[in-house]
C-alpha cells in the first residue's frame, strides 16, 4: 500500500527546476543585479576618482537633466545612426544577393559549404582583432596608402582616420565584413522555408527570375528581414569596440565617431562618474527595449495572421458589395 | 502590456528603495586628501610573505631588475646573463629564495592605473599583499599623495641614501607631510635628438654645439625648420613631438586651488607653432608613439630630429634606427640602419619628460626586501654607473654622472658623443614645481584635442570646447 501512494506522489518536476537553476543564479548575479544598481546609480552623484572615493549623493534626476542640457548625447545618437546605416544598406543588398544566389535551384553553385564558411569567417573573428588590422591597413604607413601614393604619384598619404567620412565609412566597412554573412545565413534559411511550390507555380507562368524574386521572395520573407533590420539596429545602437579601437577611444576625428556607448565608456575610463554612466545606460537601455518591443510587434505570428484576414475579410466585403 | 508596466513600476520601486537602503548606511568613504597610512585589516599569507608582487606597465624595470639586481638568482630564475634575455617565461627569484611576481598591465587607457588602484584599495582585507609598484611623473602625486605609499623612511631609506639625487625626483616624491615615498634610478632631462647626417646636409655641420647653436630658441628653431623643407626634409614628425617643451615651461600648473583647469599661454603657443608647421609642411603629421611616428626614426625616415628624453635613446630611438630589429638577427652597431648616425643637443628649451618611480605600497610583508631592492636599484653608486655604461641611459646619481660626464665615455650610437656631459649640466635646472595629479589626462586630452584643429577638422574654439569635453569626462570633479 505505502509502495503504491509513493509511486504516486513521483514527482520530477523539482528536477526541471534544478537543472534551470544555474542559469537564473548566474543570470540574476549578472544580469539582474548590475542591471537595478545601474538604474540606481543614475539617480546619484558618485564619482570615485583614482584612490578617491567621493561621498554619494542622492540627486534624483539631475544626471539626467545634465545630460540633455549638455546636449551631446544627441549629437553620439546621431553618429552611432549614421555609421551603422553606412554599414547596413551594403549588408542587407549583399546579403538578399547571395542568399538568393545561393538558394536559386536553377544556378546550382557548386561549393555552397565552402562559400558560406568563407562568409561567416569574419564574424567568428574579434572585432578588435579585425579593427587593429584595418587600422594597420588603412594607417599613413599602410598598404592602401602605397598603393593611393603609386595611382596619384603624390608623396603626402591620405591620412583616412584624420577625415570623418572615412573614418566614419571605414568602421562602416568594417561592420559590414563582420555582419553580412551572419545576415546571409538567416535569410537563406528563410528563403528555404518558403513554398517551393509557389516557384514551380510562377515559373510555369512564366515568370522571370526577378519577377519571382520580388513577388514571391521578398513578400515571403518579410518578418525575417524586419527581425534582421531590428536586431541590426540593436546592435548597431552598442556599437563600440570598433569605433573604440580604430580612434583610441577618442572619437576622432571632432567626436565624430563618438558612439553613444563610447560615451558610456568615457565616464568611467579615467574618473568614474557612475551616476552621469548610470543615466546614459539607462537611456541607452530603454531605447534598446523600444526596439525589441517593435520586433517583438512584427514578428507575433497573430499579428501576420490578423492583418491577413483582416485583408480576405475587406477583399470579400468589397465582392460582396460588387454583387 | 499591463504585466509588463506592473514589472517596470515593480523594479523602479525597487531600485529606489534599495537605493535609499544603501544610501543611509554608507558613511566610509572618505574625501579629500589623506597621507596617513592605510591601516590593514588582514595580514599577509604565507605565499604572500615569500613572494614580491611588483605591479608595471612594461619591462622596462623587469630588465634592469634582472641585469643589475645584486640578489637576483639568475641561475634558479633561468636568465641569460650573456644576453641579458630571460629564456623562459617562469617566476623570477631571488638569492634568498623569494618569487618575485610581476604583474603587467598596459597603460594605454588609464588601464594601468585602473588596475593598481584597485589592487590598492583591495590591500587591507587582502591576503596577497602588493610589495611594489611604480609611477610615472605625470601621475606621480596622485600616489604619493595617499595612503597608499610608505614613507621611506620607516622602511630604512635615509637621507644619506638618497643624498646624489637629484633635487627634483625627490621633490615630486614627496608627500604633503614631507615625507618621501618614491624613489627613482634615472633622471629625465629633455634632449632634442637629431640626424646628422641631416644636419650636414643642411646646416653643415653636424656637431653637437653648432647645432645647439642653430637651435637654441625658438624663433632659430623655426628657421630651421624652413631650410628642412627646403631640403625636402620635415623638421619633426608629429604634432605632439615639441609638446613637453611647451608644458614643461608654462607658468602655472594645469589644475588651481579651485581646482578648475587653466589652459597656460605656452600651451596656446604649441598649439599655435604646431599649426604653422602643419600648414607649411613642417612636421609629418604623426602621432607621438605611432607606427610612422616610429618608421620616421628609422633608415627611411626624412625626419630631422626628435624631442626626447634620455630614456628615449635607449628604450625606443636605439631600436626604431636599426634596419634589420635585434629580434630578426640584426645587431646593435653602425652600419646596421642609421646606427651612430644621431646626436643629441639640448634644444630651444630646457624640459624633462618622463621619469619612473619605485613605490612601497602600504601593507607590503616584504618591506625589507623592497627597501633594498630601492637601495641597490637607485641609490647604488656603481650600478647606477654601470647601468648607463651599458644602456646608456641617464641615471639618479649626481657623483656617478657627473664621474662619468668627466670621463672619455662616448655613445657608438650618437655617432661618439659623450652625451652624458650634456645631461650633467642640465639635470641639476630641472624643477617639477608645476606637477598636478591630473597631468596625464589633461596632457593626453589636450594632444587629442588639438589634432582636430591641426588637420583642418575644427576651429581653434571648437578643439578647446572638445578639450574642456574630454578633461572632464575624465576628471568629472574639476570644472571649466
Amino acid at each position: 500500500m505505502a509502495s503504491s501512494n509513493k509511486h504516486k506522489s513521483i514527482s520530477y518536476a523539482k528536477w526541471g527546476y534544478i537543472f534551470i537553476l544555474p542559469f537564473f543564479i548566474v543570470y540574476a548575479a549578472f544580469q539582474l543585479y548590475p542591471m537595478f544598481s545601474t538604474i540606481r546609480d543614475s539617480f546619484y552623484e558618485k564619482i570615485t576618482e583614482g584612490l578617491l572615493d567621493l561621498p554619494e549623493r542622492f540627486v534624483g534626476l539631475e544626471n539626467y537633466s545634465k545630460l540633455f542640457e549638455e546636449g551631446d548625447i544627441f549629437s553620439y545618437f546621431g553618429n552611432t545612426f549614421i555609421i551603422w546605416i553606412i554599414g547596413f544598406i551594403p549588408q542587407i543588398f549583399i546579403s538578399l544577393l547571395l542568399a538568393a544566389w545561393f538558394t536559386d535551384i536553377r544556378l546550382k553553385i557548386k561549393a555552397q559549404g565552402f562559400f558560406k564558411v568563407v562568409i561567416y569567417l569574419p564574424n567568428i573573428i574579434m572585432a578588435a582583432a579585425v579593427s587593429m588590422l584595418f587600422f594597420a591597413i588603412f594607417s599613413d604607413i599602410g598598404p592602401i596608402n602605397e598603393v593611393y601614393k603609386n595611382i596619384t604619384g603624390s608623396d603626402e598619404p591620405y591620412q583616412f582616420f584624420a577625415h570623418i567620412a572615412s573614418t566614419r565609412i571605414i568602421i562602416a566597412i568594417i561592420n559590414f565584413i563582420m555582419w553580412y554573412g551572419n545576415t546571409t545565413i538567416l535569410l537563406m534559411a528563410a528563403i528555404m522555408g518558403v513554398d517551393p511550390a509557389l516557384y514551380e507555380a510562377a515559373e510555369i507562368d512564366g515568370a522571370s527570375p526577378s519577377q519571382t524574386f520580388w513577388q514571391i521572395t521578398i513578400p515571403s520573407i518579410r518578418p525575417i528581414l524586419i527581425y534582421v533590420l531590428v536586431t541590426s539596429l540593436i546592435g548597431g545602437v552598442q556599437m563600440y569596440d570598433i569605433p573604440q579601437i580604430i580612434t583610441n577611444g577618442t572619437g576622432s576625428p571632432v567626436r565624430s565617431s563618438m558612439t553613444v556607448v563610447m560615451y558610456l565608456n568615457n565616464q568611467i575610463s579615467v574618473g568614474k562618474n557612475y551616476g552621469k554612466a548610470g543615466a546614459i545606460s539607462v537611456i541607452l537601455f530603454i531605447v534598446a527595449a523600444v526596439l525589441s518591443l517593435l520586433v517583438a510587434a512584427f514578428n507575433s505570428k497573430d499579428q501576420i495572421a490578423e492583418n491577413r484576414a483582416a485583408k480576405l475579410k475587406k477583399k470579400k466585403m468589397k465582392g460582396a458589395m460588387k454583387i | 502590456m499591463t504585466k509588463l508596466k506592473r514589472v517596470l513600476c515593480g523594479t523602479m520601486c525597487l531600485a529606489m528603495a534599495g537605493s535609499m537602503l544603501t544610501a543611509c548606511g554608507d558613511d566610509s568613504s572618505s574625501s579629500g586628501t589623506n597621507v596617513a597610512e592605510v591601516p590593514q585589516k588582514k595580514e599577509g599569507n604565507e605565499e604572500s610573505k615569500n613572494t614580491i608582487k611588483i605591479y608595471v606597465w612594461n619591462q622596462e624595470f623587469q630588465g634592469l631588475f634582472r641585469r643589475y639586481y645584486p640578489e637576483y638568482d639568475a641561475v634558479k630564475s633561468n636568465y641569460d646573463t650573456e644576453k641579458h634575455e630571460k629564456k623562459d617565461t617562469g617566476d623570477d627569484f631571488l638569492k634568498d629564495g623569494k618569487k618575485v611576481v610581476w604583474v603587467v598591465n598596459d597603460n594605454q587607457g588609464n588601464n594601468y592605473q585602473d588596475k593598481l588602484d584597485a589592487a590598492l584599495k583591495a590591500q587591507a582585507d587582502s591576503e596577497d599583499k602588493v610589495d611594489m609598484f611604480l609611477i610615472e611623473a605625470d601621475y606621480a602625486l596622485k600616489y604619493v599623495n595617499s595612503g597608499y605609499t610608505k614613507d621611506l623612511s620607516k622602511i630604512g631609506i635615509t637621507d644619506t641614501d638618497t643624498a646624489q639625487m637629484y633635487d627634483y625626483t625627490k621633490q615630486v616624491a614627496t608627500s604633503e607631510d614631507g615625507t618621501l615615498r618614491a624613489v627613482s634610478w634615472q633622471a629625465t632631462p629633455g634632449l632634442f635628438a637629431y640626424r646628422r647626417d641631416i644636419a650636414k646636409d643642411v646646416l653643415g655641420t653636424d656637431d653637437p654645439a653648432e647645432v645647439q647653436a642653430a637651435l637654441s630658441d625658438w624663433t632659430k628653431f623655426d628657421e630651421v625648420a624652413a631650410k628642412m623643407n627646403e631640403k625636402g626634409y620635415k623638421m619633426l614628425s608629429g604634432f605632439d613631438d615639441s609638446y613637453r617643451v611647451f608644458s614643461n615651461n608654462v607658468s602655472k600648473p594645469w589644475v588651481d586651488e579651485n581646482k578648475k583647469i587653466v589652459v597656460d599661454d605656452a600651451l596656446m603657443q604649441w598649439v599655435d607653432q604646431t599649426k604653422n608647421y602643419t600648414d607649411k609642411g613642417y612636421n609629418n603629421k604623426t602621432s607621438l608613439w605611432t607606427d610612422p611616428w616610429a618608421a620616421d626614426q628609422g633608415p627611411t625616415g626624412k625626419v630631422f630630429g626628435f624631442f626626447y628624453s634620455t630614456w628615449g635613446i635607449n628604450f625606443t630611438l636605439k631600436k626604431n634606427s636599426l634596419e634589420t630589429p635585434v629580434d630578426k638577427g640584426g645587431e646593435e652597431k653602425v652600419g646596421n640602419g642609421i646606427y651612430g648616425q644621431y646626436a643629441v643637443c639640448e634644444g630651444p628649451a630646457a624640459y624633462f619628460w618622463g621619469g619612473t618611480w619605485l613605490c612601497c605600497a602600504a601593507g607590503s610583508d616584504n618591506e625589507d626586501t623592497v627597501a633594498d631592492i630601492m637601495k641597490k636599484m637607485t641609490c647604488d653608486k656603481d650600478i647606477a654607473t654601470q647601468i648607463t655604461k651599458d644602456t646608456q641611459d641617464y641615471t639618479n646619481n649626481k657623483e656617478a654622472m657627473d664621474a662619468l660626464a668627466a670621463s672619455d665615455y662616448a655613445s657608438d650610437f650618437l655617432g661618439g658623443q659623450n652625451h652624458i656631459a650634456l645631461f650633467a649640466s642640465t639635470a641639476p635646472n630641472i624643477k617639477m614645481d608645476k606637477t598636478t595629479a591630473y597631468d596625464q589626462g589633461l596632457n593626453e586630452a589636450f594632444q587629442d584635442a588639438f589634432k582636430d584643429y591641426f588637420n583642418g577638422n575644427a576651429t581653434k574654439d571648437e578643439a578647446l570646447e572638445n578639450f574642456y569635453k574630454a578633461a572632464l569626462e575624465k576628471y568629472p570633479t574639476l570644472s571649466k
